[in-house]
């Protein structure tokens, strides 16, 4: 059985597997490199207020920033911890 | 008007300086009056890959500083009379260059030259970023290898929002891609990004393929550029992309596999 899957084999040879990593970490890359240099500062600020209220983690809230012909979006999205919904 | 072109690539070894050497030497020999500036002040090199190194007297940081004139740092080729090389400074660090005094040259190298190469540090830092920020065009530099494309990338970013042509909102830096250190035989088995992964991930016009080639070495132990070995694959490589950025028609090469018979592989020629 093994030498059957050895045969058979598919395993992505090193060069897609460096193509599919670059091609998700060039696209995030740009993603940010367009955004606003407030956005940082915003997220802090936004997750310094919503700490005040509800208990939750440092990495809870993202805040993202799309451009798509003349429409800008900003993204807000935050986790809540189950604890506080119930 | 003379153009400025800029030879990035933000990752270091990837053969920015054998590039501007080459680059500089083919536009030269083609005709046009080129000069070759090294921007990597502190660490020296395009002398030595352009083999004038003891004939350095004056460099780039005594010409901001005026300290010498131009004329005086413009070190001729003696190869070829269209070519002149600008050396860095060995002594000081990348803190003496400043952006006026670097402008000031330049507007003045435009005046007489056709083409002003700068050769690029490596990193994005105050060299790199002054290299490129009077760039008319940028040849980026890439090694099929997943950290030069990254950090091609991350330069394609910074020549779209740090140069003067983006900061006075005029047409952007004409990009090129020069994919370099190539080996058809790797790519082929599958341990190697292609041409077209390379060019699908940074979404840019391919200009030419360099094959890793042992001319390379061989050329810049000697101080001599490599596209002056016409016999060699680099060389010939070279030669092709200068003939294509000047607007003629050349199908690439060197992106497949060397095809041998039988008799190429009984007695390996090369």
């Amino acid at each position: 059985m093994s030498l059957l899957n050895y045969f058979r084999s598919t395993k992505p040879n090193s060069a897609s597997v460096a193509k599919d990593r670059l091609q998700i970490l060039v696209a995030h890359e740009r993603a940010t490199r367009n955004q606003p240099s407030y956005l940082p500062e915003l997220q802090k600020e936004l997750l310094a207020v919503i700490q005040k209220y509800v208990n939750v983690n440092d990495d809870a809230i993202t805040v993202s920033f799309e451009q798509e012909d003349n429409q800008e979006m900003l993204e807000l999205n935050i986790v809540l911890p189950e604890e506080s919904t119930k | 008007m003379g153009r400025i072109i800029v030879i990035t690539s933000g990752k270091g070894g990837v053969g920015k300086t054998t590039t501007s050497a080459a680059i500089a030497m083919g536009l030269a020999k083609k005709g046009h009056k080129t000069v070759v500036i090294d921007f990597d002040v502190g660490l020296r090199n395009l002398d030595l890959v352009m083999g004038c190194e003891r004939r350095v007297v004056y460099d780039l940081i005594n010409v901001i500083n005026e300290e010498s004139s131009l004329n005086q740092a413009l070190i001729k080729d003696k190869r070829c009379n269209q070519l002149f090389i600008l050396p860095a400074s060995q002594t000081r660090d990348k803190d003496a260059l400043s952006q006026e005094g670097i402008e000031k040259i330049l507007n003045q190298l435009k005046k007489e030259f056709k083409y002003i190469v700068c050769d690029s540090p490596a990193g994005i830092e105050r060299g790199a970023q002054l290299a490129m920020y009077f760039a008319d065009d940028a040849f980026v530099v890439t090694n099929p290898e997943v950290s030069s494309v990254r950090d091609s990338d991350r330069m394609l970013g910074i020549l779209a929002s740090k140069s003067q042509r983006a900061e006075n909102d005029e047409e952007p830096i004409q990009e090129y891609l020069l994919l370099s250190r190539y080996s058809p035989s790797r790519v082929k088995m599958g341990e190697m990004l292609s041409v077209e992964d390379v060019q699908e991930i940074l979404s840019m016009d391919l200009l030419g393929v360099v094959p890793e080639s042992q001319a390379v070495l061989n050329a810049s132990n000697k101080g001599i550029p490599v596209i002056l070995d016409e016999q060699s694959d680099a060389g010939q490589a070279y030669a092709d992309i200068v003939a294509r950025y000047l607007g003629e028609e050349r199908e690439h090469r060197f992106i497949d596999e060397e095809k041998k018979g039988l008799f190429g592989k009984l007695f390996r020629s090369k």
